[in-house]
């Protein structure tokens, strides 16, 4: 046996060294660096431009952002101790502001916002949070992130299965469900704001035709109850491609022989789904989830092209945050703190995710 | 209970014939042996009869019932893959029980059948593993309780044993025709192993791009070959094929002569003229070392397997022939050498290569 080529790099770590070099020099300068920055800025009050120094401040980003609080008012009453109604019936509170400014007697409440509030039997309880702003975006990350996921994992396995049959032009439909994944996202954000525009998009004459008129035109992007839901749909549609193809390299990876069995066992075509095809993609399944989940928390180029996180803060996601806060707003510490919010959330669900799809030996 | 009827079955990939008009009865309860040399289409024609794939052109009847667009669960087969095709997430136990599991059988008759296949496979202590954790024979085993639980009319093998080692391809072989005693249901069983085919065929169907050559029983093809192909293809060592001429031709003999033969006469066959050339058959294991002189050559090897001795040596007129002695022979490469064989166990062929 000749020296393996393994044995001469070993030899030779100059060499070795010198040839991994660019890459890693590359590596360190555009994602280690950037990485440990946001880590530490997120500690400070650095901000873009400053005349200030600056200053460590310790965790006081974070309770900023992450600062929430609850309240519960009960109705006022009068002196015999019923309940003060006005004159429409409506049961009268003390204001939220009163404890929330210079309040002595609520100093964890103090500078806070109300978040959410519902009405408990005649009491009412307030939710507030310092940024109630990033606590809207963190909510929308969530919600979009929830149901990209299943819609868009789901559908691409759909589309997955149907065009992973030997059928004449089969091609075909594969270029076109993989298409809109080639086109830039911004390129089709831009082109989805004519679909879904309020006056003459394309969705409201569509929708007007197939109902002869009888569906009245909506402001899709401009109405706070549809905005995210219109990003969501264009997201799944730009996105589903993409996991087609990821799903199909899968599906091609479980052998012809596994479905002859089957067919021969009297399988049903679901319960070569269900027995064969499913547990076959168990890999993959994982795989394309946490992708999937990643892209989803990143949401940020749609809004930015659509929406602006408009109209009244329903779109505002956190990728969204962190850059209207470092940039718009200049504040770097701000939107690092917001980065490392979210590195931790996206770790926290890619572990979770792991573990409950891991492979359980008995 | 069910037997097979093939009647002119045909099979073309677009302008490819795979199979070229295959007919065939199987008795049920048979076991018949689909052999040929690889690319023959012993597979395409065993998926035909599982219904993996589509007959072109013919008809095929499984009992008394035209199964041609039947599918393949509703034909009442099963079939062992060359690849054991085993899913991989799994236990044996669901992999056995998943006909059962798929036909919504209940569980306690489920259990019970599971473990009547396990006890007749002994495999009883591999029931909660996975596939990657058994042994090639072990799935190999898993595979065929996967295909007895459900108590098929017809069994189906594609070369279930080619990729095991010898002595255990040697052991699954005698489960295998256990199995068939006991069950008493029909097989049929693809492999280019002759030895597989002889040893384990009631009847033998031989193969050679997409025709049947021949079928029989092990022995009629090992003694009355129908044809060149099945005379080369049956039998280990090969038989040896020499040229000869018809030399003389009486009312009811016949005499062959060529250059390597001593002249033999034999009784008269039907459809030989005077002249003729005809290929003469006799296998290594028909010669003999003991003086008499019908052939001779020159010893160019010689391979001693302790039971017998394997020889081949090289005529005067250029054949090699091999013959195959019993024990141990005393003889050298390069001696010179007679052999001998009965004139009544040859095999004659004519010059289109069948059998007279
Ligand atoms: N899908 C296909 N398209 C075209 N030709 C095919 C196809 N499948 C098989 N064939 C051809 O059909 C012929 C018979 O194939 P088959 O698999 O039946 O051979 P076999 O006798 O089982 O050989 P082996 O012993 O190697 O398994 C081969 O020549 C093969 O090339
Ligand atoms: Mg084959």
């Amino acid at each position: 046996m000749k020296l393996t080529p393994t044995k001469s790099l070993q030899n030779h770590p100059l060499a070795g060294w010198s040839l991994a070099g660019p890459a890693i020099f590359l590596i360190t300068l555009f994602l280690i660096v950037p990485f440990i920055l946001a880590f530490t800025l997120s500690f400070t009050n650095q901000r873009l431009i400053s005349p200030n120094p600056t200053e460590f401040v310790g965790m006081r980003n974070f309770e900023q952002l992450l600062g929430v609080g609850t309240l519960v008012l009960q109705p006022e009453t009068d002196e015999a101790g019923a309940l003060v109604r006005d004159a429409t019936g409506e049961l009268s509170y003390p204001r939220v502001r009163d404890y929330t400014r210079n309040n002595a007697d609520y100093p964890q409440l103090d500078g806070k916002r109300e978040w959410l509030s519902w009405n408990w039997g005649d009491a009412k309880v307030y939710v507030l949070a310092s940024d109630v702003v990033f606590m809207k975006a963190l909510g929308n990350t969530f919600l979009f992130v929830l149901f990209v996921a299943p819609i868009q994992a789901g559908l691409a396995l759909l589309l997955a299965v149907l065009i992973n049959q030997k059928l004449k032009g089969i091609n075909i439909f594969r270029a076109i469900y993989f298409m809109p994944v080639v086109v830039s996202i911004v390129v089709v954000s831009l082109l989805w704001r004519f679909i879904y525009s309020g006056q003459s998009g394309l969705l409201n004459n569509m929708l007007g035709f197939l109902s002869f008129g009888a569906f009245k035109p909506v402001d899709w992007l401009g109405n706070p109850a549809t905005a995210l839901w219109s990003i969501l749909a264009m997201s799944v549609w730009q996105g589903v491609g993409f996991h087609m193809v990821i799903w199909l390299s899968g599906l091609q990876t479980i052998p012809a022989s596994l479905y002859e069995a089957a067919d021969i066992e009297g399988a049903t075509t679901w319960q070569k789904f269900r027995y064969v095809t499913w547990p076959g993609l168990r890999n993959t399944a994982v795989l394309i989830l946490i992708v999937i989940t990643m892209q989803a928390f990143s949401l940020f180029s749609q809004i930015d092209v659509m929406t602006g996180g408009g109209p009244v803060d329903s779109t505002q996601t956190m990728v969204f945050q962190a850059v209207e806060r470092g940039y718009g707003q200049q504040n770097i510490a701000g939107g690092s703190a917001i980065s490392v919010i979210l590195f931790l959330i996206v770790l926290t669900i890619s572990m979770a995710q792991r573990y409950l799809t891991r492979e359980r030996n008995r | 209970m069910a037997g097979l009827s093939l009647t002119n079955i045909h099979k073309s990939y677009g302008k490819v014939d795979v199979i070229k008009g295959v007919d065939l009865t199987i008795e049920h309860g048979e076991f018949v042996v689909f052999v040929g040399p690889s690319g023959c289409g012993k597979s395409t024609l065993l998926r035909m009869i599982a219904g993996l794939e589509d007959i072109t052109e013919g008809e095929l009847k499984i009992g008394d019932r035209v199964v041609n667009q039947v599918q393949p669960r509703d034909r009442g087969v099963a079939m062992v893959f060359q690849s054991y095709a085993l899913y991989p997430h799994m236990t044996v136990y669901d992999n056995v029980g998943f006909g059962l599991l798929l036909a919504k059988t209940p569980k306690p008759e489920r259990d019970a059948k599971i473990m009547e296949a396990a006890r007749i496979l002994q495999m009883e202590h591999l029931l909660d593993r996975k596939p990657a954790q058994l042994s090639g024979g072990q799935r190999q085993r898993v595979a065929i309780g996967r295909a007895i639980v459900r108590k098929p009319d017809v069994f189906l093998f594609d070369e279930p044993l080619s990729n095991l080692d010898a002595s255990l391809r040697l052991d699954m072989r005698s489960e295998i025709s256990k199995l068939h005693n006991s069950l008493g249901a029909t097989m049929i069983y693809v492999t280019h192993d002759q030895v597989e085919a002889m040893t384990l065929a009631d009847k033998i169907v031989v193969l050679n791009g997409g025709v049947v050559q021949q079928v029989g029983s092990p022995l009629e093809l090992y003694h009355k070959p129908a044809n060149l192909f099945v005379a080369g293809f049956i039998g280990s060592p090969k038989m040896n094929l020499l040229p000869v001429k018809v030399t003389d031709l009486s009312a009811d003999t016949m005499t062959l002569a060529s250059e390597a033969l001593e002249p033999i006469t034999l009784p008269r066959r039907d459809g030989i003229g005077q002249g003729d050339s005809l290929t003469l058959g006799v296998r290594p294991h028909q010669l003999l070392k003991d003086g008499t002189k019908r052939i001779a050559g020159k010893v160019d090897l010689v391979e001693r397997l302790g039971n017998e001795t394997i020889i081949s040596a090289i005529l005067p007129s250029g054949e090699t022939v091999l013959a195959a002695l019993a024990g141990d022979v005393a003889i050298a490469l390069n001696d010179d050498i007679a052999l001998n064989f009965d004139p009544d166990e040859i095999c004659l062929f004519n010059a289109e290569g069948n059998a007279v």
